[in-house]
């Protein structure tokens, strides 16, 4: 099944106009990036010496379009390399597309593993952090402060500096501060890994809870057992091509003959 | 191919409340100024708190704590004192004299050091915001101007220093001190349009901060720091300013240190220059911006 043989769930306002939560449109984006990965004047001398060009180009994602009504929450597979993050990262404003357009109704909260939390402030002290960095003002952080604590079960920790955190706590109080951001859209990048059983059990709790009100959700993961448990539709990219947009069992079921793999137990947790 | 049609939720908001933004390429250059700084503006809170946990989070593991930052200037007050009443760089041997030439040397010196900290901690503001600039959006000017106000926030401790030795050096107590506002300002401007520049200049070239100690030493020493600017303008005149930090620094000692009023010329170089080294920094920062999150 192709793109364009989806049957588009189409979500209709009461004057009759419908208005995708997002909207990506022959999306491309490319990046120039240099060779080495950190740039320096000696690098630049030889390259110039030997007459090569400083920069490479990579097409992370090619002519992606596709929509996504509100209610729903879309997965986003592909092996390594195949653009998820990247398109992620582009829906939610900090890439800039090199061709085509998105158009995202609402504010976006990316979930993601490692906001830019500081080792030597404490729980507490990167919560704000964290809070004012996603758009919140100090008293909404203030406010939710607790609430994050409470729901990433670290306790006493939350006044210790971070770098006597486990990295399950770590973890834990990063999914916590992203939940807890009351975002029109979430965007969740490999994130349901944190913890232990009993917490990803909570937070794929939390995160259907949040589907009820949040207006769309862009979930991203080698999980595919958490795509088929929390999504009603699935995108499967490959060097940045989108490959097929269905629904989770047809998408899964096309990727994993792809891969020639097959359904396991290993597919279905982590691959 | 049918279509599913799914009715608004009863109780969910009006679509028209919710705010649209559309992601397009840019044409190279500046972002659009106007929602880039209302942006900027509401993200304001966020870098104050992101410099000030970086001033808490320098000195946590350390013996003193936050008293470093008195500590820091005093010990450096010290230094430069040897070096005027042991080495007798300056004055005619007298205890006054002395202390009038340290009074100078420490006013121009606590000055241009926040200049040069900003300078120095800003072009570390990108390439060391790692996962907060890939994975959050938000206008990245915020990052320079946070390094900003952590070297300001250095600079204060520094003043309590800088009246104990002026008050040694028997200088006069004017309305005219006053005015060393506005060289201030004009410091804080320079600051921003270096910070923002040296910040830019790094992603592209991480060798930058390992030139950026020397340069600044070099500068200083062009400066009117461990000299009067009397002496400069003898030799120069008014070629003097070429050196942007020389009205600054020149009229942040006259009015903060002599208590007079300086010459009209040294307010115009100094607004002249900081105003031009901030609006060209900062847009050379706004211009490249976008290319952050794919170059660090």
């Amino acid at each position: 099944m192709s793109a364009s043989e989806i049957e588009p769930v189409i979500r209709v306002t009461r004057d009759g106009v419908t208005r995708p939560a997002i909207k990506v449109d022959d999306l491309t984006i490319r990046y120039r990036t240099t060779y080495e990965k950190t740039p320096t004047f000696k690098t630049a001398i030889v390259r110039f010496g030997r007459g090569q060009r400083a920069v490479s180009i990579v097409e992370a994602v090619k002519n992606l379009s596709f929509d996504i009504p509100e209610g729903t929450a879309l997965g986003v597979i592909g092996a390594n390399g195949a653009g998820k993050s990247t398109l992620m990262r582009s829906v939610g404003g900090v890439l800039t597309p090199s061709s085509g357009r998105i158009e995202v109704r609402g504010q976006v909260s990316m979930l993601t593993l490692g906001v830019g939390f500081n080792g030597n402030l404490t729980g507490r002290e990167n919560v704000v952090l964290g809070g004012l960095a996603g758009g919140l003002t100090r008293e909404q952080v203030a406010a939710r402060a607790e609430m994050i604590a409470d729901f990433a079960e670290i306790g006493e920790f939350m006044d210790m500096p971070i770098r006597t955190y486990s990295s399950g706590m770590y973890q834990r109080l990063a999914f916590s501060v992203a939940v807890h951001m009351d975002p029109d859209i979430l965007i969740v990048d490999e994130a349901l890994s944190a913890g232990d059983a009993s917490f990803r059990e909570k937070a794929a709790a939390r995160m259907k809870e949040l589907m009820g009100e949040a207006r769309a959700m862009l979930l991203v993961s080698h999980s595919l057992g958490s795509i088929k448990d929390l999504c009603d539709e699935v995108i499967w990219l490959h060097k940045g091509r989108l490959m097929m947009h269905a629904s989770p069992d047809e998408c899964i079921d096309a990727y994993t003959k792809f891969l020639h793999v097959g359904e396991n137990a290993f597919t279905m947790d982590d691959m | 191919m049918s279509v599913r049609r799914v009715e608004e939720r009863p109780n969910g908001p009006e679509p028209d409340d919710i705010p649209l933004t559309v992601h397009e390429p840019h044409r190279a250059g500046i972002p659009p100024l106007e929602p880039y700084f209302k942006e900027l503006w509401a993200r304001r809170h966020f870098a104050s708190a992101y410099s000030s946990a970086g001033i808490r989070a320098a000195n946590v593991q350390t013996f003193f704590g936050q008293a470093w930052l008195v500590i820091n200037p005093t010990l450096l007050a010290l230094v430069y004192f040897m070096l005027v009443s042991v080495i007798g760089a300056g004055g005619d041997g007298t205890f006054q004299s002395g202390m009038a030439v340290l009074a100078h040397i420490t006013s121009g010196l606590f000055l241009f050091t926040f200049v040069s900290a900003a300078m120095q901690t800003g072009a570390g503001a990108i390439t060391g915001g790692g996962k907060l600039i890939l994975n959050t959006a938000f206008p990245r000017m915020l990052l320079p101007l946070a390094q900003v106000r952590t070297a300001f926030f250095r600079f204060l401790p520094t003043l309590p220093v800088f009246v104990v030795i002026r008050i040694l050096a028997g200088e006069p107590w004017t309305l005219a001190i006053s005015l060393c506002l506005f060289f201030l300002g004009t410091a804080v401007l320079m600051a921003i349009g270096l910070a923002a520049a040296m910040a830019t200049f790094q992603v592209y070239f991480r060798d930058a901060s390992s030139f950026l100690p020397y340069l600044s030493r070099i500068w200083l020493y062009l400066s009117p720091v461990l000299w009067f600017p009397e002496k400069m303008l003898d030799k120069i005149g008014m070629w003097a300013n070429l050196n942007p930090m020389f009205s600054i620094v020149g009229g942040w000692s006259e009015t903060a240190l002599n208590g007079q009023v300086p010459p009209l010329w040294m307010f115009g170089f100094a607004l002249g220059w900081s105003v031009v080294i901030a609006v060209a920094g900062v847009l050379f920062f706004m211009s490249r911006e976008r290319d952050f999150s794919v170059r660090i």
